[in-house]
């Protein structure tokens, strides 16, 4: 692939047969609590999913974004944005920082052609794929489970759905986002992803919470 | 616990979100070879340690992790204001030894509560 910048890229999940999703070992264990009919919220993890970090000024990247997937790029704080599969998303971090999350697998090539249209403008992309991982909340239980674990108000008037936050979770950080009515998505770091699925399980044990893989 | 308005997330957040960095508006000298050793030390050692209205620098560090001002007033712990990196303070302390109220003369109260955004507590 022709690159305009100086900038090298390489595929860091080449082979995604090899990849092992940071909960790979908290998953396997037997205490881990199947979905079950009385289970009011349902925790599933996506992983291997493409995350890419966006920095740049939000016209030029905006301009890329819709391009490369026909998504806007949401420019108001705490905005996100989903295309309409649902499956390609981008939220807003910070006024010059984004998360686009796309399916694992896409985020290389989609690197390269996102650098290919911004050209010379001065912009920075980062694959942090590696680093963090999904995990989906749904069910009735999902925001009175959220209520107990993160310092940020999640009622429906405050945080509607298409909005995203980073904010305070258990004692890490984490971030949340509400992409549909029914479902809450955390993005957590690779490193503390065992802590917050434990912390989920216990906090979820008086709503039945069910782990789905 | 405070309600801390982030003027880059532009809502209310929650104060462990936030950390405090200290003085705001410390300018770096222009030529810093040019200063004497007083002048450095001031520079890189001296803070003020106010009994009243007092600029901070805050960062809202699990948030969008931005740095931004805040005046702050050291007595009674209220947060007057809070602004962006790059803007001046609206209330400061000379302000408030005028009319003992912080508000700029002229203006009404509720124009004055609606510009002090981080005030919530």
């Amino acid at each position: 692939m022709s690159n305009p910048s100086s900038v090298n890229l390489f595929d860091s999940r080449a082979d995604l047969s090899m990849a092992e999703s940071p909960l790979a070992f908290s998953m396997s264990r037997r205490n881990v609590p199947a979905a079950g009919a009385d289970s009011r919220v349902v925790l599933r993890e996506r992983p291997f999913l493409g995350h890419l970090i966006l920095r740049g000024g939000a016209i030029v990247l905006d301009e890329a974004v819709r391009e490369e997937l026909g998504i806007n790029l949401p420019g108001r704080p705490q905005g996100l944005t989903l295309d309409a599969s649902g499956e390609r998303s981008i939220q807003w971090l910070s006024p010059d920082e984004w998360l686009l999350i796309v399916p694992g697998g896409e985020e290389f090539d989609l690197e390269g052609r996102l650098r290919q249209r911004l050209g010379d403008a001065s912009f920075a992309i980062v694959n942090v794929s590696g680093g963090q991982t999904l995990l989906e909340l749904e069910g009735e239980a999902a925001r009175e489970l959220l209520m107990k674990s993160v310092v940020y108000d999640v009622h429906p008037d405050h945080f509607p759905a298409g909005k995203g936050v980073t904010t305070v979770f258990a004692k890490t950080s984490t971030i949340l986002r509400r992409p549909s009515d029914t479902r809450w998505e955390l993005v957590v770091r690779r490193s503390f992803a065992d802590y917050c699925l434990r912390w989920l399980l216990d906090a979820g044990e008086e709503y039945a919470i069910g782990v789905e893989t | 616990m405070f309600l801390i308005y982030c003027p880059y997330c532009q809502e209310l957040r929650e104060e462990p979100e936030f950390h405090a960095k200290g003085q705001a508006h410390i300018a770096r000298p222009q030529d810093p070879e040019a200063c004497s050793d007083e002048e450095w030390g001031d520079y890189l050692f001296f803070r003020d340690n106010p009994r009243g209205i007092h600029h901070e620098l805050w960062v809202h560090a699990i948030g969008c992790r931005k740095f931004f001002n805040i005046t702050r007033d050291t007595v009674s712990y209220e947060i007057l204001e809070t602004y962006p990196m790059g803007e001046q303070p609206r209330i400061t302390a000379d302000r408030v030894a005028v009319d003992g109220t912080g508000r700029e003369p002229g203006r009404t109260t509720s124009e004055t509560s609606a510009q002090q955004k981080g005030v919530r507590a």
